[in-house]
């Protein structure tokens, strides 16, 4: 019994890493600029696709390296095209558009790929299981875990020490004053939106590994991120962190005793959230409007 | 946008156009329906070209186009060529009984064929009812369209969920050990394929030791994996289906499952297989249809015409679904004369399909009480890697014959009810 | 919205003599009644939302929740209540509103971004509930089993199931029901002091309005709205399934107010006639027709916020 609610536990985080990882590109993008992505499942899934029509020339770790900046480099094209005319206005529109672009990534996605499933295949060194009792510990979830803890230290390095980041999170807690002080905000944005995508691209070419890789497969992962950003407190990247391993351990442990409702759980854990402290885990005060 | 006001609108209009010529070209290229001609006799199809079914839907209208073709090759039905209309339910029910709607009200299709989605099947399919249009389920599962919920109207060409249990049950009880573990999909589908595996184990004398219900679009197995493996079953039955088989398998590969537990299931599909990596191409399955069948005639040319149009890449089950029932309107409409569609109905009871549409060494013919096509089943393995050709992904061990995989009619609760 | 010149009466004519004789115009064009009786399901559904949206100011994109168990409730009374169309529909808008009305206690003093996203969030919430609890909404699969019942005023009964163009009229007299108290709310106090707080909440809080109990009101009437379009919706098509609840059902009916115009009241009529027909044209011309409708979201958003209605009257007043 000890054992099984370790195990699950175990994997419950290994699950809320992946989400986390999601979750903070998405963060990210909503804290600065106030935008709701509904694309980023979509630029996962190009991320994805990505790494699995360059695997044949660069391999696995090429892919790795290489996707995640091809994805970001998409996503600072469309933040300059279509996302930048809409910062001043209602963020109803760039719900909308976003909205719009995960269809148009969907059905893109199934133009040039085609809509049967792409077999992904990863380094037979990491696909294989830990040990006979750590069965579910593969070597390919821990070194995804492994990237999730490098990128997060990394984005959390940058956000503290580099002046981009420093420039971030002055940003999300008072865009005009940043932009008195002389600061290029359009530049700050794009960038800003790069880095979120990066994270998108980097969770597709780790969820390609792990699962089928096609068309659909975004739309079920960025309900997660939202609950994981609501429950964690919006504007805040470390509540974003917290919930997603949060909603990651509670779906484990539920699966461990009622299955289906392993899903359930992470909807409930953001109504008790917002019933109890509306503002979430980690959020600001006034990050709500 | 105030700044530069002038000029970013010039730059928006021309935008505006070449975005619409572009789209302009894109509506002209190869999706168009030319234009109908006015005394064709029309097949509708609707199926969710987009959504996750897209993949065995897209093949089973790639299937039933050919099927159209060789009829239009033939002389049509009584005389008259055929038209295919195509339409996308997209994975939505008010989508796909709209559709059928406008098929039957505006284009005044003869027949339908309709959907992979067993819930939007059953719904065309009352749709269907009321307007008196022969319907052949080609791709949708679930029991009840051929038991409880049959209608005259409705025949269905794929197998029921209680014939693909009844095909590996003994052979994987007999084989590997009477002690199974489930994961099954939460929807009518799986509820159903679960009950019939149950049943069956029983009768075998066997026991089941978990049934893992799974939400659909499950990405992660991994907790109901750990339960299976605690559980110690001697057979892991996987009764998910596209993307979520694929996901399971991946996963029970990783997790190094497959070398303490064997693995096998009921239905599994080329599409899938094609998805895995080679390493997790394993376990026991079921196809409805296989496309490399030496000494069976006709099969082959099916295949070599499939891939002139399928970029070089063969037949799956599905294609052979949206064949076979295209094909079976033109056949049954030619033999009875007519185009009534409760006198074809009636015509298609116990109708044989003859061996350039069946495709497999049986006697595949429409049962009567029950509108079922006892189509064969075919049991055997999945391959890594195609030995002869990357995509002979599955080494066929037996076929057994629909008539002897499906319960006796009076158990599927079908009582057909005809039109005063 | 009171004519209040013969212009505005002109067009409300016009409106309606398109609502009433659509049956014998579509046919010719190319279309057909049941794609008539989708634009105005989902148009009242649109302009629902818009009463929301376009005249509160308050942005939910999980509103498809309500529509959904709208849809249910319909469906369960017409299977497990008693086979009457009317009592299907009271319990559909019950169901809705109810909800709505539960859940909008929770939300109301969030804004913006932050209520968008826990309107989605809360809306995925029911979503999955009838997705899972498949032993009662039949999961996947949908609820079936149902289907509208003839019309019974004792001395004769009027058969809505077989016959598309009764079936077309009845729900055109729903949706007038509906219009008219939704124009009713609007011209009334209530709603003139919605119309205040969309233009400037601070001041409309200066003045003493009780600003959450308002929207907690207007969120409630919209969701018992919704409801009503959603046991409709059942009705059209005899089935209540998981997707009628799926964010991505909100993201349509936004669009469609958004395209007709949130300003206008009837602009999410027009956005969801323009809306249902292209996406019924393109789907059986072109696979890739998702890609379109992305793409249509795409250039609304982009070129006309305002969208139809208001691209309209900005040529009329040039």
């Amino acid at each position: 019994m000890l054992q099984l609610l370790l195990f699950n536990v175990t994997n419950g985080l290994i699950i809320g890493a992946f989400y986390v990882l999601m979750a903070l590109g998405l963060s990210l993008i909503l804290n600065l600029s106030n935008v709701i992505n509904f694309a980023h499942g979509g630029f996962l899934v190009i991320g994805g696709y990505i790494a699995y029509t360059i695997t044949p020339y660069v391999g696995f770790w090429g892919a790795l390296l290489i996707a995640p900046p091809l994805t970001a480099l998409i996503g600072l094209i469309v933040e300059r095209v279509l996302i930048r005319p809409l910062y001043g206005r209602d963020p109803l529109y760039s719900l909308l558009l976003t909205f719009g672009l995960a269809f148009i990534f969907e059905d893109g996605t199934r133009f040039i790929w085609g809509a049967q499933g792409k077999p992904v295949t990863v380094p037979p060194l990491l696909a294989q299981p830990l040990s006979y009792d750590f069965f579910f510990i593969t070597g390919y979830r821990l070194f995804m875990v492994g990237m999730v803890i490098v990128t997060v230290s990394v984005l959390f390095v940058l956000l503290r020490y580099s002046r981009l980041g420093i420039r971030i999170r002055a940003g999300t807690l008072d865009l005009e004053t940043v932009a008195v002080l002389g600061i290029n905000v359009r530049t700050l944005r794009s960038l800003n939106f790069a880095v979120g995508i990066f994270l998108a691209g980097l969770s597709g070419v780790l969820a390609a590994g792990q699962l089928g890789l096609e068309p659909t497969m975004g739309s079920g992962l960025l309900m997660p991120s939202f609950i994981a950003i609501i429950v964690g407190g919006v504007g805040s990247l470390t509540g974003t962190l917290l919930g997603g391993l949060l909603i990651g351990v509670a779906s484990g442990l539920t699966a461990m005793f009622l299955p289906a409702a392993s899903e359930a759980i992470m909807y409930v854990l953001m109504a008790v959230v917002l019933l109890i402290r509306p503002r979430g885990l980690l959020g600001e005060e006034g990050m709500m409007t | 946008m105030e700044f530069n006001g002038q000029g970013l609108k010039f730059n928006r209009r021309t935008l505006l156009k070449t975005t619409l010529a572009a789209g302009v070209t894109q509506i002209a290229s190869p999706f168009v329906i030319t234009a109908r001609a006015a005394d064709a006799i029309k097949i509708g199809m609707v199926d969710p070209l987009t959504g996750v079914y897209a993949a065995p839907a897209q093949n089973e209208v790639m299937g039933a186009k050919l099927a159209v073709a060789h009829i239009n090759a033939k002389g049509g039905i009584l005389g008259r060529q055929v038209e295919l209309l195509v339409e996308d339910s997209a994975n939505d029910v008010g989508t796909g009984v709209q559709k059928a709607r406008k098929l039957i009200e505006r284009d005044q299709v003869n027949f339908i064929i309709g959907d992979v989605n067993s819930g939007i099947a059953q719904a065309i399919a009352q749709v269907t009812a009321e307007k008196k249009v022969l319907h052949i389920v080609s791709g949708g599962h679930t029991d009840g369209i051929t038991g409880k919920d049959c209608k005259w109207n409705v025949y269905r060409v794929c197998n029921t969920t209680r014939m693909e249990a009844n095909s590996v049950s003994e052979l994987l009880a007999n084989k590997y050990g009477k002690k199974w573990h489930f994961i099954t999909p939460d929807y009518a589908f799986g509820h159903t394929l679960y009950e019939a595996c149950a049943a069956n184990l029983k009768k075998l004398g066997g026991t089941v030791t978990g049934n893992e219900l799974t939400p659909l679009g499950t990405s992660d197995f991994s907790a109901y994996l750990i339960k299976a493996r605690t559980a110690r079953p001697d057979v892991l039955l996987l009764l998910v289906q596209g993307s979520d088989m694929v996901n399971c398998l991946k996963q029970i590969v990783q997790f190094g499952i497959d070398k303490q537990i064997h693995v096998a299931g009921t239905q599994q599909e080329l599409e899938s297989l094609e998805a895995l990596p080679p390493e997790a191409r394993i376990g026991i399955w079921m196809f409805e249809w296989y496309w490399k069948q030496a000494n069976v005639p006709h099969v082959d040319d099916f295949v070599a015409q499939i891939r002139k149009v399928n970029g070089g890449k063969v037949p799956t089950a599905r294609h052979w679904f949206g064949y076979t029932s295209a094909m079976t309107f033109a056949l049954v409409a030619n033999q009875a004369k007519t185009l009534d569609a409760v006198k074809l109905a009636q015509a298609l009871g116990d109708f044989e399909l003859p061996p350039e549409v069946k495709l497999q060494p049986n006697k595949v013919y429409y049962r009567k009480d029950d509108h079922q096509l006892m189509t064969s089943a075919f049991i055997g393995e999945a391959v890594s890697k195609g030995a002869s050709d990357p995509e002979d992904l599955f080494k066929v061990d037996s076929v057994v014959a629909g008539d002897k995989t499906a319960p006796p009619p009076a158990e599927t609760g079908c009582k057909v009810q005809w039109p005063a | 919205m009171k004519p209040s010149n013969p212009g505005k009466l002109v067009v409300l004519a016009g409106i309606w003599a398109a609502l009433l004789l659509a049956p014998y115009w579509m046919p010719p064009l190319g279309g057909y009644t049941a794609l008539g009786t989708r634009v105005l399901v989902l148009g009242l559904a649109a302009m629902s939302l818009n009463f929301l949206l376009g005249f509160a100011g308050v942005l939910s994109f999980g509103h498809a929740a309500y529509f959904g168990l709208g849809a249910y409730g319909a469906g369960f009374a017409l299977k497990y209540l008693a086979p009457s169309t009317p009592l299907a529909i009271v319990a559909g808008m019950l169901l809705g509103g109810v909800a709505g009305a539960l859940l909008g206690l929770l939300i109301v003093r969030r804004r913006g971004v932050y209520f968008a996203m826990v309107t989605i969030a809360f809306g995925q919430v029911f979503y999955y509930i009838a997705f899972q609890w498949s032993s009662v909404t039949g999961g996947d699969d949908g609820l079936r089993g149902f289907s509208r019942q003839p019309l019974d005023f004792g001395a004769f009964q009027i058969d809505i199931l077989s016959n598309a163009n009764n079936f077309y009229y009845f729900v055109l007299f729903c949706f007038a029901i509906a219009v008219a108290a939704m124009g009713f709310i609007l011209r009334s106090p209530f709603g003139r002091t919605m119309l205040a707080i969309r233009e400037n909440e601070r001041r409309a809080r200066f003045l003493g309005i009780p600003i959450e109990r308002h929207i907690w009101i207007v969120f409630t009437l919209s969701c018992f709205f919704i409801g009503f379009a959603g046991a409709l919706y059942a009705l059209t098509n005899n089935f209540a399934d998981p997707r009628g609840l799926h964010y991505s059902q909100s993201g349509d009916f936004v669009m469609m107010a958004v395209m007709g115009g949130m300003r206008s009241f009837w602009g999410p009529l027009l956005g969801a006639a323009v809306f249902v027909v292209l996406q019924d044209y393109l789907s059986s011309v072109t696979v890739n027709w998702m890609s379109f409708v992305g793409l249509l979201f795409v250039l609304v958003v982009l070129f006309f916020p305002r969208g139809l209605l208001g691209v309209i009257r900005s040529k009329a007043t040039q």
